[in-house]
C-alpha cells in the first residue's frame, strides 16, 4: 500500500495581471499549442506576467496527506487546478496514478430546476459514475444528506445547506486513488460535520490527499507533511507543525502594525504601557488617553495580551472603565495584574464598547507591547483583574 | 495495484504524440457517452420545465420567419421565382431546416459558456459537453421534423420513400453546423465580438442559400450560391423530405466528406484549447 501515487516536480504557472494582455497571451498560446509547441514558452514572462506558482514539487505516497497552506492568492487553487488536470502547467511535471478525485466546488453544475433525485444523477455522471453506480448508491447518498423529504424537489428550493450536504453526499461515495480537498471537510451544523469528518476520515486512509486548509487544526491532524506556499514559492516543506508555525509568525508580521478605530463620539484614544519590561508577579501598568468628542458612555472593554503568532495568553475584562466619560481629555492609570505570563515578547489589544455592546467606541490593536521575564510555558490563558484611576 | 493509469500533466503539447492523442481523444468520447446524455437530459427537461410554451419553442422562430416571408411574397413587396413547390412549403421547410442547422452551429460555444463554472472546477471528458449539445439539437430537429410532415401533408404534399433518407440529411446538417461551431468556439470563448458577429454573419448567409427563395439560375449570385457550401445541404434535405430527386447529391456528399475530416481537426483543436481556455476565461 505505499506506491507513490503523485509525483510533482518543478510545477510552475504563470498569470496575468490584465485581462485584455490574458486574453491575447490565451489566444497565441492556442497558436502555439496547435501547431505542437511547448506551452508556457522557455520560463520567460511576457509584460505582465507574474509567477502564480514556481518550482513546487513533492511526492505522495497512498494514506498519506499533504496539506497546502498560505494566505489569499499564494497559488494554492491555481496550484490544485493543475493537480486536477483544468490547466496546464507551463514548466515542470506532474504524475497521478489511478483515479483522481476533487473535492473543491460541492453541487458544480445542480440545476435548480430540476429535482434533487435528477440532479444526483447528472452530478454524479459529472464525477465520473455510471448509471448502475448511482443506482445502486443512490439511497445511501440520499441517507447521508438527511434531505429524504425534499429529496423530489427542484433544489432552488433547497437552502444553501442542504444543497452543499447534497453536494457532498454525492461527491464522497466516489472512493478514490488521489484526492484533492479544497476547504471542504465538513458542511452543515455540528452534527452533520461530525458524519463529514468521519468520511473523510475514511478517505484518507486509502488515498494519497491534498489538502487545503486555513485552519490549523485540520492540517495539523490529518497532514504528514505540509507546504507554506508565498506568492507562489514553496516557502517552507516539511513537519506540520513547523510550517504551521511559520505560517503563523509570517500572518503576523502585517498584522502587527498598530491599528485605531474610533467611535464617532471619540476624537482620540491611545493606550500606551508605563514600564514596557515587566518580571512574574508583577502589575502591568497601562496609560489610557482618550479625548472624547461628546459624552460617551462605555459598558464593556476588554483587553488582550497576545504573542507575536497571535495567540491569546492574558484576557482582561476592564469593568474598571465602565463609566461615562464626559466631553474633553482624559487620562486614566490602568493597573493589571499581578501577570504570570511565560517568558517571551507580547502585545496589547484593547475594545471598548457602548450602547450595550453594539456600538465600537474605540478599537485599539497592537497598541503597546512589553517584555516579560518569567519561568517558560506556564499554563493557559487565564483573566487577571484590573484596576483604573484617573490620573 | 501497480496497474493504475498514470495521467500525466506537463508543459508539452499532446500533438507531440498524435497517436495517443486519437486514442485519447475517442477514450474520453466513449467515457463521456452517458455524461453527455445526462447533460442533454437535465438541460432539455429544465427548458421545458421552464417554459409555458414548452416545446412550441423548438419550432416558434422558423414559423414567425416562414410567416413574414408569406407576407413577403404574397403581397407583391418580393418577388419569388417559381420553386417547383407551394410556395408555404418551399419557404417552411427552409426556414425549419436553417433552424436545424443554426441549432447546431450554436450549440458548442453554448454549451461551453453555460458550463464554465464547472470546467474550472470539475475535470470531466470535455467531449461530453459537445455531444450533449449534438444531442440536444437532434432532439429539437426531430420535432421540427414531425412538424414539417404533419404541414406536409396538410398542404397536399405526400413524401415518398425518399423520405427515409431524411435523418440522413438532418446527421449531415448537424455535422456541418457542429464542426463549423466549433471552429469558433476557442476563439469565441475568449474575445466576445465572435458571439455578437455570428448572428449577422449567419443572416447574411441564409440569404446567399436557397432557403426563403430559389437559386438563382445565372450571374454572379448564381456563382455565389453555387460556391456556398451550406446549399447542397438544405437543397438535398429538401428534396428527400417532398419526395424530388436531388439535384446535387455529388455536391452534398462531397461537403459532408469535407465536414467530417473539418471536424475531427477542429475536435482537436478544441482539447488542446480547453486547459488554455479555462485558464482565461475564468468562472
Amino acid at each position: 500500500m505505499s506506491e507513490t501515487l503523485v509525483r510533482v516536480d518543478g510545477v510552475s504557472k504563470k498569470f496575468c495581471r490584465s485581462l485584455k494582455k490574458s486574453l491575447w497571451y490565451g489566444m497565441q498560446d492556442i497558436g502555439r499549442e496547435i501547431t505542437g509547441h511547448r506551452h508556457g514558452g522557455n520560463g520567460e514572462l511576457r509584460p505582465d506576467e507574474f509567477w502564480a506558482v514556481k518550482d513546487v514539487s513533492f511526492e505522495l505516497k497512498r494514506g498519506e496527506c499533504l496539506g497546502l497552506v498560505g494566505h489569499n492568492g499564494a497559488g494554492k487553487t491555481t496550484l490544485l487546478k493543475m493537480l486536477n488536470g483544468l490547466v496546464k502547467p507551463d514548466a515542470g511535471k506532474i504524475e497521478m496514478r489511478g483515479r483522481v478525485g476533487a473535492i473543491i466546488a460541492l453541487g458544480a453544475g445542480f440545476n435548480p430546476i430540476l429535482t434533487g433525485r435528477e440532479n444526483i444523477y447528472v452530478n454524479g455522471s459529472v464525477l465520473g459514475l455510471s448509471k448502475q453506480d448511482i443506482d445502486r448508491r443512490i439511497d445511501e447518498i440520499i441517507e447521508f444528506s438527511e434531505i429524504e423529504e425534499y429529496i423530489d424537489m427542484p433544489v432552488q428550493g433547497y437552502s444553501s445547506g442542504m444543497a452543499v450536504r447534497l453536494g457532498f453526499s454525492i461527491a464522497t461515495t466516489i472512493k478514490t486513488d488521489v484526492l484533492i480537498l479544497d476547504e471542504v471537510l465538513a458542511v452543515g451544523d455540528e452534527n452533520f460535520q461530525a458524519k463529514c469528518f468521519k468520511r473523510i476520515g475514511e478517505l484518507l486512509a486509502e488515498s494519497a490527499v491534498i489538502l487545503v486548509s486555513h485552519q490549523a487544526h485540520h492540517i495539523k491532524k490529518n497532514c504528514d507533511v505540509a507546504i507554506l506556499l508565498e506568492r507562489g514559492r514553496c516557502r517552507v516543506q516539511g513537519a506540520p507543525d513547523d510550517v504551521l508555525k511559520e505560517y503563523k509568525l509570517r500572518g503576523s508580521k502585517k498584522s502587527n502594525e498598530p491599528l485605531s478605530i474610533l467611535g464617532s463620539g471619540v476624537e482620540k484614544a491611545n493606550l500606551s504601557t508605563v514600564t514596557n519590561k515587566i518580571a512574574s508577579g508583577e502589575n502591568l501598568v497601562l496609560e489610557l488617553q482618550l479625548h472624547a468628542r461628546e459624552e460617551v458612555a462605555c459598558d464593556q472593554a476588554y483587553l488582550n495580551i497576545v504573542d507575536a503568532a497571535g495567540a491569546v495568553h492574558a484576557q482582561c475584562h476592564l469593568d474598571c472603565l465602565q463609566r461615562d466619560f464626559v466631553e474633553g481629555f482624559h487620562r486614566l492609570e490602568v493597573s493589571i495584574g499581578s501577570l504570570y505570563l511565560s517568558a517571551g515578547q507580547y502585545i496589547g489589544n484593547f475594545v471598548m464598547y457602548g450602547g450595550g455592546g453594539k456600538e465600537t467606541i474605540a478599537h485599539l490593536r497592537n497598541s503597546f507591547s512589553f517584555s516579560f521575564d518569567g519561568p517558560p510555558n506556564l499554563g493557559p490563558v487565564y483573566y487577571p483583574k484590573a484596576s483604573a484611576k484617573e490620573v | 495495484m501497480s496497474q493504475l493509469p498514470i495521467t500525466v500533466y506537463s508543459p508539452e503539447s499532446s500533438l507531440a504524440s498524435p497517436t495517443k492523442m486519437l486514442r485519447d481523444m475517442f477514450r474520453d468520447l466513449a467515457a463521456g457517452r452517458e455524461l453527455a446524455f445526462r447533460l442533454a437530459v437535465r438541460d432539455i427537461k429544465a427548458q421545458y420545465r421552464q417554459a409555458l410554451l414548452g416545446i412550441l419553442w423548438a419550432f416558434i422562430l422558423p414559423l414567425a420567419n416562414t410567416v413574414t416571408w408569406l407576407f413577403l411574397s404574397k403581397s407583391g413587396i418580393v418577388k419569388v421565382s417559381d420553386t417547383g413547390l407551394p410556395y408555404p412549403v418551399y419557404v417552411f421547410t427552409g426556414t425549419m431546416l436553417w433552424a436545424i442547422f443554426m441549432d447546431a452551429l450554436n450549440a458548442p460555444m453554448q454549451q461551453v459558456n453555460n458550463s464554465k463554472s464547472m470546467l474550472s472546477k470539475l475535470n470531466f471528458p470535455r467531449e461530453a459537453l459537445i455531444v450533449s449539445g449534438i444531442y440536444q439539437t437532434l432532439f429539437n430537429a426531430s420535432i421540427k421534423v414531425g412538424l414539417m410532415l404533419a404541414a406536409l401533408l396538410f398542404m397536399g404534399i405526400t413524401p415518398g420513400w425518399s423520405l427515409l433518407l431524411v435523418p440522413v440529411a438532418i446527421l449531415s446538417l448537424v455535422l456541418v453546423g457542429s464542426a463549423l461551431g466549433m471552429l469558433i468556439t476557442p476563439v469565441g470563448l475568449l474575445y466576445g465580438d465572435i458571439g455578437r458577429a455570428l448572428p449577422l454573419l449567419m443572416q447574411f448567409f441564409m440569404y446567399l442559400t436557397p432557403v426563403v427563395f430559389p437559386m438563382p439560375q445565372t450571374g454572379w449570385a448564381a456563382t455565389l450560391f453555387n460556391l456556398n457550401p451550406l446549399t447542397p445541404l438544405i437543397l438535398t434535405s429538401r428534396d428527400w423530405l417532398t419526395d424530388k430527386t436531388p439535384s446535387m447529391l455529388a455536391e452534398f456528399l462531397v461537403v459532408n466528406a469535407l465536414a467530417a475530416c473539418l471536424l475531427l481537426m477542429v475536435w482537436a483543436v478544441y482539447r488542446l484549447a480547453m486547459p488554455i481556455l479555462i485558464e482565461r476565461m475564468g468562472g
